[in-house]
């Protein structure tokens, strides 16, 4: 196990280089950072130079990143153009993403694995056809305009939230936004539920489990469940770095100020090193929660071992 | 097993594939028909085994064929996606219309004679905007999708074949893409560009698109290449490509196809959200993307002005969406 970890480990490292890298060459060759430092007007040569080289702009670029990430590493991720340390602005923008995230993976979990569970149950009833084709046209509507129907219905026709979210963003402001968020998700976990309680349950170890007299709710709950819900533990668990990523549409619409908000005020404003450095956390999540996933696996299934 | 009761062998009588599929006589009746429709497949010239080696490919992709053309899921999602072609190709013939004549009097106003959306916030005429909108999703959709199943299917089946370190590499550059949030990478690459073509987005989608199809080619091809027909044409001593090409090309192609399509649904969502985002395409082009972002702010006064391009978007995307759920059951073994 201590072995697979360092291995798992160790490969993560070229992946970590090679995305922070990627991006890094993005935000520094395609864009001017100076430009957005000197407003609408261009910036005066000399003025230019003398902010080229403080920020270390004239350096080559692998000179540039290399120097970034050796800060990063000491805890230091720069400061934003506007003289605030990134390090502030992920401190207030953190912890309203992680609450949003974590709203939206409580329904994939509950919402998701139940209408799982009960259409896989129900195989080519009428409630499985129903669920099914409501799942595919959940995947098909565009994240943005769920968000801004649900925006407009519940928000401004029906008066039952508020249409914008506040600074503070509480989890019971959050429920609509974390549900947008989910939404696309929460069809996925649906369909893999399905197709996994139908796969197991015309397994072997279920047959026994009703043979032997358990009242259907056990042989549901603690045999055919637990046994169908891995690879569905697999999809949430990689969906929660795709989540944090891609609330910057759900922020947006919903006017949250998170890690989606910082980074498109970020990059409107070509600010390299909030961009960047609000990647390379994403990145991380990213990568830790796949390795964690894989380990929960070895929990999950008694079968799997690492050496 | 029951026996076919006479009148369906009668003619006309039972031709259709969902009479066969809901025949009271039960399977043997169904199965009759069938086979009976395979043989009439097989006089029937062109379809999608007009690729490939005909011996081989009649079996895997007439049955595809006949299994599609009996799946009512196909055949509403295929006949949407040519309604869709065909606005995309002549707008002018359903709408008389221009998408940039706006008139600002009639701002926001509702449904009229001649005007059955009503106007946005510009004062266009929302119904032509939404015909002329599905030829950008469609073009985007398109050739994004080209872009990434040649792409992919090129890099993800050469790394498949000849293995080793190209194929190691390979495999850590995708890794690389997947750690990359797609939306993300769209507002970095993207909002910097000043072109207002649709040609960037197309390029952006397929640099962060091939991945995934590089990795379902390398799959498919590596399970191909084990195969005893590959192995025998290799001991009578084809050449690489013969053997791609000829052999293996023909028979990793499916999954290609599968993810293809349904790449193209979400590739036509992402330049939608690109669009909304104000990244993606700019302003003289025509995008539903464009058209929902920019009713978005009055949304209180003209819903509809955002109503009908998200209706006409999602609609787009849950037809290929459709069509490559169906296009799946079609060729996936396993369900067969």
């Amino acid at each position: 196990m201590g072995r697979y970890v360092i291995r798992r480990l160790l490969q993560m490292i070229p992946v970590f280089i090679g995305a922070t890298l990627l991006i890094f060459l993005m935000v520094n060759v395609m864009g001017d950072p100076i430009a957005g430092l000197c407003g609408d007007r261009e910036c005066d040569p000399a003025t230019a130079a003398q902010l080229q080289k403080e920020f270390g702009l004239d350096k080559p670029v692998w000179q540039q990143y290399l120097t970034y990430m050796g800060n990063v590493f000491t805890g230091d991720f720069g400061t934003a153009f506007n003289g605030q340390p990134v390090t502030e602005l992920m401190a207030t923008a953190f912890p309203v993403t992680i609450r949003l995230t974590i709203v939206a993976i409580v329904f994939e979990i509950v919402i998701g694995i139940t209408l799982g569970v009960v259409t896989g149950l129900r195989r080519g009833r009428p409630v499985d056809t129903g669920v099914l084709l409501l799942t595919l046209v959940v995947i098909s509507v565009p994240t943005f305009v769920t968000g801004l129907l649900l925006q407009l219905l519940l928000g401004v026709e029906w008066g039952w939230i508020k249409p914008s979210v506040s600074s503070e963003a509480t989890f019971g402001e959050l429920i609509v936004p974390g549900l947008v968020l989910a939404s696309v998700s929460l069809a996925y976990v649906t369909r893999l539920t399905r197709t996994s309680i139908a796969e197991n349950r015309r397994s072997d170890y279920v047959r026994t489990a009703v043979a032997k007299g358990l009242p259907r709710r056990r042989v549901v709950t603690r045999h055919l469940l637990r046994n169908s819900l891995i690879p569905v533990v697999t999809f949430i668990g990689t969906d929660i770095g795709a989540l944090m990523g891609g609330a910057i549409v759900t922020e947006r619409i919903f006017n949250i100020h998170g890690v989606g908000f910082q980074l498109y005020q970020g990059i409107l404003r070509q600010n390299t090193q909030t961009v960047v450095g609000f990647v390379t956390v994403l990145v991380l999540v990213f990568l830790v929660a796949n390795l964690l996933v894989d380990l929960l696996y070895a929990v999950l299934d008694p079968r799997i071992r690492y050496a | 097993m029951p026996e076919p009761t006479p009148e369906h062998h009668l003619p006309g009588a039972g031709r259709t594939p969902e009479d066969g599929a809901i025949a009271d006589t039960g399977m043997g009746g169904a199965m009759d028909l069938a086979t009976a429709e395979g043989e009439t497949l097989e006089k029937t010239p062109g379809g999608p085994q007009g690729t490939g080696p005909s011996e081989k490919a009649r079996s895997l992709w007439s049955d595809a064929w006949r299994d599609l053309r009996r799946n009512p899921v196909f055949i509403i999602s295929g006949l949407v996606i040519l309604f869709l072609v065909f606005i995309s190709l002549w707008p002018g013939s359903i709408t008389w219309l221009s998408p940039l004549k706006c008139d600002l009097a009639k701002a926001q106003e509702g449904s009229q004679p001649g005007h059955p959306f009503g106007f946005d916030g510009q004062g266009c005429d929302v119904y032509t905007r939404v015909v002329y909108g599905a030829r950008t999703s469609v073009t985007v959709g398109v050739l994004a999708t080209l872009g990434v199943a040649l792409l992919g299917s090129v890099l993800g089946g050469l790394a498949g074949f000849f293995g080793g370190a190209g194929d190691s590499i390979l495999s850590r550059i995708t890794d690389i893409f997947f750690a990359i949030p797609v939306v993300l990478g769209g507002l970095v690459l993207l909002s910097v560009v000043t072109s207002n073509t649709v040609w960037p987005v197309i390029g952006f989608m397929v640099l962060l698109g091939w991945p995934q199809i590089s990795r379902i080619a390398r799959g498919s091809v590596i399970t191909v290449k084990q195969n005893d027909f590959v192995q025998a044409a290799r001991a009578l001593g084809a050449t690489h490509s013969r053997l791609l090409l000829r052999h293996i090309a023909p028979n990793a192609v499916a999954p290609v196809i599968v993810v293809a399509t349904i790449a193209l649904g979400t590739f036509i969502s992402l330049e939608a959200t690109l669009s909304y985002l104000g990244v993606g395409l700019k302003p003289p082009t025509v995008s539903w993307g464009i058209d929902i972002s920019a009713a978005s702010p009055y949304i209180r006064n003209a819903p509809h002005a955002l109503l009908w391009p998200s209706g006409a978007l999602a609609l787009t995307v849950l037809a290929f969406i459709m069509l490559g759920d169906a296009v799946r059951d079609a060729l996936d073994p396993k369900l067969r």
